[in-house]
């Protein structure tokens, strides 16, 4: 799966690509299991043949997208990203996709739209981590309308020339580069438009921790942990210095109006 | 039985645990060097310091209850011996997370300790093990008198709940507390048995008739 280099700003940092190997064993994604290595080691089972998305809410055109009409309805761009986890650590990651806001823009969302929420695939049958009570299945997410309409916002089936592998999310999901990581939800199986402020699933399990909005910013601290810096992953190995976290991960200058006039200490 | 206090009598069987005990460090070395801590192995280094920390403990803090239990003295020789390999891994561990994590940043450092408290509640579990591995030769048994050797050394006590606690709080923020469980129950039952090995034999020796 390969796609044309974006025009959209900000889409095509020139920082080096964290090693394919690593941006595929080192995932954070609990519906397969709670470490780092279990999604690789168990996301195997996940069924993404057929797939569908269901579009539902306060738009004037709901439905259902199967995935071959999802991967033809806008062409499909290449997007170099810097990834950042809530945890410290970072990748750059070549994203194959195209803007939300196309798939956004089909659907006719009504005005009484203010939030989309993005509910993701719970099976218990194919991901052994929805068996335990780490989190409420499905793992749902939340954007403000105008974050998902942002071009930066990705709808992602590919990375590094070739269809996601189960473990990042396959068949179709968010990416999200100003937000920690856990923002951009994965294996997405429904997107709904609504009027109130969706709550996600981090900020339901631990709202003083995980905010709703969960921009990267390196002068709120986690409860637990500092965000001023982060550990790049692939990067020369057990003593590489940690590099310093930027403003919304370094995309201030494309997502920075969003938040104008925003306490981002209260709004985390 | 017999046979375990046969194995522990013989003369490789310090060396024999020493090198079991050192093995974890080995591996991180080796790993180290060749790249094979995986995609994190800062993460990799400081978090598996930190678990061989807990399991040393909780094999320290076996020693007495199964010496008792099975009748086995000679496991008493190997107590000191694993105490100061938790010391090892917990210094290791420290130093881990101070240069992995933190680049030697002295102020950071600091300053992490006294605004977290998952960090001040694992470093205050390093301060207080910290006299332990300090008076742990014989020759302070005799300066410090053994009844106050002993006193002193009950910290651990302390040490087990602050590590099971830094530990708890490190998962709390992710909800993933099967492993954290299994290191609360294992040091519990530890624990547990002291309080009530000890009350029976308060009981014991009152009803014996002899004062201590």
């Amino acid at each position: 799966l390969t796609g044309a280099v974006s025009r959209v700003s900000g889409a095509n940092t020139m920082e080096k690509a964290t090693p394919y190997a690593d941006a595929s064993s080192y995932n954070n994604f609990y519906e397969f299991g709670t470490d780092k290595a279990d999604p690789a080691k168990y996301a195997h089972t996940l069924q993404t043949k057929p797939w569908t998305v269901e579009i539902e809410g306060l738009v004037k055109k709901p439905g259902r997208f199967d995935l071959d009409a999802l991967l033809k309805l806008s062409p499909m761009e290449e997007r170099i990203y810097r990834l950042r986890c809530v945890e410290g650590w970072s990748m750059v990651v070549p994203w194959v996709g195209y803007s939300l806001a196309e798939l956004i823009k089909r659907v006719e969302p009504l005005g009484s739209a203010k939030y989309v929420e993005f509910i993701t695939q719970a099976d218990p049958k194919t991901m052994p981590g929805v068996r335990s009570r780490v989190l409420d299945w499905p793992y749902v997410e939340g954007l403000r309308l105008d974050e998902a309409m942002h071009p930066l916002t990705l709808l992602s089936f590919g990375m590094y020339g070739e269809v996601l592998p189960n473990q990042n999310g396959a068949p179709v999901r968010l990416v999200v580069p100003w937000k920690y990581g856990f923002k951009s939800a994965k294996s997405l199986v429904k997107i709904r438009f609504v009027e109130k402020q969706p709550v996600n699933s981090w900020g339901r399990s631990a709202p003083q921790e995980y905010g709703f909005y969960s921009n990267v910013n390196p002068n709120v601290d986690h409860p637990r942990w500092s965000q001023a810096s982060e550990r790049r992953i692939g990067e020369d190995g057990l003593f590489a210095k940690k590099r310093k976290t930027l403003m919304f991960n370094g995309y201030e200058a494309q997502v920075g109006q969003l938040y104008a006039g925003m306490d981002l200490k209260k709004l985390y | 039985m017999v046979a375990l206090r046969h194995a522990l009598k013989h003369r490789s069987a310090k060396p024999v645990l020493w090198l079991l005990c050192s093995l974890p460090f080995v591996w991180l070395v080796w790993g180290a060097a060749n790249d094979a801590l995986g995609a994190n192995p800062a993460e990799y280094v400081i978090r598996a310091t930190g678990d061989w920390t807990l399991r040393l403990l909780c094999v320290t803090l076996a020693v007495t209850p199964l010496r008792v239990m099975l009748g086995v003295p000679e496991l008493a020789k190997l107590r000191r011996m694993f105490g100061l390999f938790t010391y090892f891994y917990v210094v290791l561990h420290l130093l881990c997370y101070s240069w992995l994590d933190m680049g030697f940043e002295w102020g950071d450092i600091a300053d992490d300790i006294a605004k977290r408290p998952f960090i001040l509640v694992g470093f205050s579990a390093f301060l207080l093990l910290t006299p332990l591995a300090l008076t742990s030769f014989n020759r302070a048994i005799r300066w410090l008198g053994a009844k106050r050797w002993q006193w002193l050394h009950r910290l651990v006590y302390g040490v087990a709940m602050l590590a099971v606690l830094h530990f708890f709080w490190m998962r709390a923020g992710k909800n993933n507390f099967a492993e954290v469980f299994v290191y609360a129950l294992v040091l519990f039952v530890l624990l547990a048995w002291r309080v009530v090995h000890s009350s029976m034999w308060r009981q014991l020796s009152r009803s014996v008739g002899f004062t201590r």
